[in-house]
């Protein structure tokens, strides 16, 4: 720079001004959950006697994560401004395949687990597929696999094994290294700590690093932005989406794995209702439903939430038949706490 | 579209691996080739037609979810009832009552030959089962609707009082000394499994609770049940509504670091594995296979013989309790899926 050269323009672009510390966090997608998620602790240390047990706080985690693991891929999909309604079966599905491939062939209880993440992927990139080549409403399109991913899991079992559930595999080889993996757990301090809780934070992190440092993070956020202006500037839409499907399908894989391995037997009719909670943690963590904006964290904190509101309405003792109006209204409340920070955020940014 | 084919050429790299690994990495212990020998050594059990009388139809309409263990035990010993009875046996099922009812009225218009009909919910089957009354179709009741079966006009019900099972239940909470047990429904709803917690609560000695989890969702069922035994410890018995709910409730207990006993209504294999290793104090068994046998079974006897049984009473199949000393005898016929 040269003592010739202007002074700073006073009123440079307002995009360049560096924002303050502050105001960089309240523009954050998690933040109004972070706040609910705190409102949600608060109140059940309160009320609910043994809340705050460290093994209490297992508990909690434990049902968290098992949301968790699924609420990811499904914001990131959210986030690419698509639905996938088939991600409560699918986990069931997984689970199933596995079980069955393994007894049926007598083979090893990894080979289950192979052909199980085959399948997992095959339904994400059967859901991407028709999506981008009918065009079709996601809605309509995962609404489509979800029943008939229903009936595959009661119709196949059913003629493979002769039964609605399937056979115990806990005798089988290579059981209990796979067990390891998707369902053991380590007690620290007081506290079981399941191993479905490290599956969860990886995978937060991992989907954190695509969306922020990542180009497929930026095609994510462009898709669900505006699907045209993005395939205006070269974003491959249809593989983006493709493979938002099959991110959903590895989870489910994950999920499914872990629901054998901790019950050995796997119902056929299971599943059917979790991709609403999976979609619910998603919002309560501040994904729109319209697409482009969310992240991964949210995401995690709305299972948090999920995970401490069904879990703390159990230590505070409420009345069981109340139970999902309670659970209702602390989601709701939640929800709108959430966006009433967001708007706040909004206004003074 | 490069980067997809890519995509597609790895899974299908992975897919030849996996094929691979099938054939060199079979496993030694368990699985199909275990059962099959299991079944070559018991092949005699299936049932065969006995009877020379006409090929007669018999339809069951139940109350069934989709893909419900139990139901499948009851269709079972229908099945197996009718293969012995030269029945052609017609099987539909629905949660909603309904469709339950215009189930029941689609066989009433296919004039089958005799009917099996739950009552789970009396006031919607009320006009179908009239109907089939009317149109001189024998109907027999089965599993619940007892208190309303003889006043649609069935011959007979076949079945389980869910309040004196959850009675006897509580006796035998007594009985092993109990003085604080859980009640776990997994149906909000289900008046059935109402009447087994209230049947517990009226001959219990001590306290019970009623806890509901979504029975859909298992991991759910177990960390609900685990926060209800972290919440109070003095909780000693665990008693779950449905077999495959007891074991998610052994895993709740021991990552609790409860002391409770686990009690379960209903059978099936792990139940009775869980009986024999003392992870489960008892179950209660309303033996469905029981029930399907019986209901297809006595309406052959009623085609060809005029025969009723129960003289307007129900004929309960339950309850049957069951510990440890039956389990052994008992896990070969939950193995194959008919108790």
């Amino acid at each position: 720079m040269t003592a010739a050269a202007p002074p700073a323009v006073p009123d440079r672009d307002e995009r360049l001004t560096p924002a303050s510390p502050l105001r960089k966090l309240l523009a954050r997608p998690e933040l109004g959950s972070v706040v609910g998620a705190a409102a949600v602790f608060l109140f059940f240390a309160v009320v609910a006697d043994g809340f705050l047990r460290a093994a209490s706080f297992g508990t909690v985690l434990y049902a968290a994560s098992t949301i968790g693991i699924m609420a990811v891929p499904v914001a990131l999909l959210m986030i690419g401004g698509e639905f996938d309604l088939s991600a409560g079966v699918l986990v069931t599905t997984a689970a199933l395949v596995s079980s069955m491939v393994s007894y049926q062939l007598t083979a090893n209880a990894w080979v289950g687990v192979a052909v199980s993440l085959l399948v997992s992927l095959g339904v994400g990139c059967f859901n991407g597929f028709v999506l981008t080549r009918t065009r079709l409403p996601s809605f309509i399109v995962t609404l489509g696999t979800f029943l008939m991913l229903t009936g595959l899991n009661l119709g196949l079992t059913k003629l493979v094994s002769g039964t609605v559930s399937t056979k115990t595999i806990a005798d089988m080889e290579g059981f209990d290294s796979a067990r390891a993996l998707f369902a053991s757990e380590t007690t620290v301090g007081g506290a079981t700590l399941k191993v479905t809780i490290l599956w969860w934070l990886g995978l937060v992190a991992v989907a954190t690093w695509i969306l922020l440092r990542t180009r497929f993070g930026n095609w994510i956020f462009a898709v669900g932005g505006n699907a045209d202006a993005a395939r205006a500037v070269g974003v491959p839409v249809h593989r983006t989406k493709t493979l938002l499907y099959m991110g959903v399908g590895f989870c489910a894989w994950v999920s499914g794995q872990h629901l054998l391995f901790s019950y050995d037997v796997v119902q056929s009719g299971e599943g059917v209702g979790n991709e609403l909670i999976y979609i619910i943690a998603a919002v309560i963590g501040g994904c729109l439903i319209t697409g482009g904006y969310g992240s991964a964290v949210g995401a995690a904190v709305g299972a948090f939430i999920f995970g401490m509101t069904s879990k703390g309405i159990v230590y505070a003792e409420w009345n069981p038949d109340w139970f999902k109006f309670f659970l209702g209204a602390m989601l709701l409340l939640a929800t709108l706490l959430n966006a009433w920070v967001r708007k706040r955020a909004e206004a003074t940014s | 579209m490069a980067r997809v084919r890519t995509g597609v050429r790895a899974v299908a790299a992975v897919l030849v691996a996996a094929l691979g690994m099938t054939l060199t990495a079979c496993s030694a212990t368990g699985g199909k080739r275990a059962e099959d020998a299991r079944r070559a050594a018991a092949q005699a059990a299936e049932g065969r037609a006995n009877v020379t009388t006409p090929r007669w139809t018999v339809a069951m309409v139940t109350h069934s979810g989709d893909g419900d263990s139990f139901w499948d035990i009851v269709q079972k010993g229908a099945r197996q009832a009718a293969a012995k009875d030269n029945i052609d046996f017609l099987y539909a099922h629905s949660d909603e009552g309904q469709q339950q009812a215009q189930l029941v009225d689609s066989y009433v218009d296919k004039k089958v030959d005799g009917l099996i009909v739950t009552l789970a919910k009396p006031d919607a089957l009320k006009a179908s089962v009239a109907r089939a009354v009317a149109a001189g179709i024998p109907v027999i009741t089965v599993n619940s609707g007892s208190a309303q079966s003889e006043a649609f006009g069935a011959l007979t019900h076949i079945g389980q009082d869910e309040t004196v099972a959850g009675q006897a239940v509580g006796d035998e909470l007594d009985r092993r000394g109990r003085k604080k047990a859980l009640c776990v429904l997994h149906e909000q709803g289900n008046v059935g499994h109402e009447q087994r917690c209230a049947g517990v609560r009226e001959t219990f000695g001590g306290r019970l609770q009623n806890l509901h989890v979504d029975g859909t969702n298992m991991p759910d069922v177990q960390a609900s049940i685990e926060a209800k035994l972290q919440s109070d410890p003095t909780i000693d018995a665990v008693v779950t509504l449905g077999a495959p709910f007891a074991d998610a409730a052994v895993q709740a207990k021991r990552t609790a670091g409860s002391r409770a006993e686990v009690d379960t209504f209903d059978l099936n294999a792990k139940v009775a594995a869980g009986l024999g290793n003392g992870n489960l104090g008892f179950a209660v068994d309303q033996q469905p296979y029981l029930q399907g046998y019986e209901a297809v079974d006595l309406l052959w006897l009623y085609r060809y013989n005029a025969d009723v049984l129960g003289g307007g009473r129900p004929v309960l199949t339950g309850p049957q309790i069951i510990t440890r000393e039956d389990a052994a005898a008992l896990a070969q016929y939950t193995e194959r899926g008919t108790r």
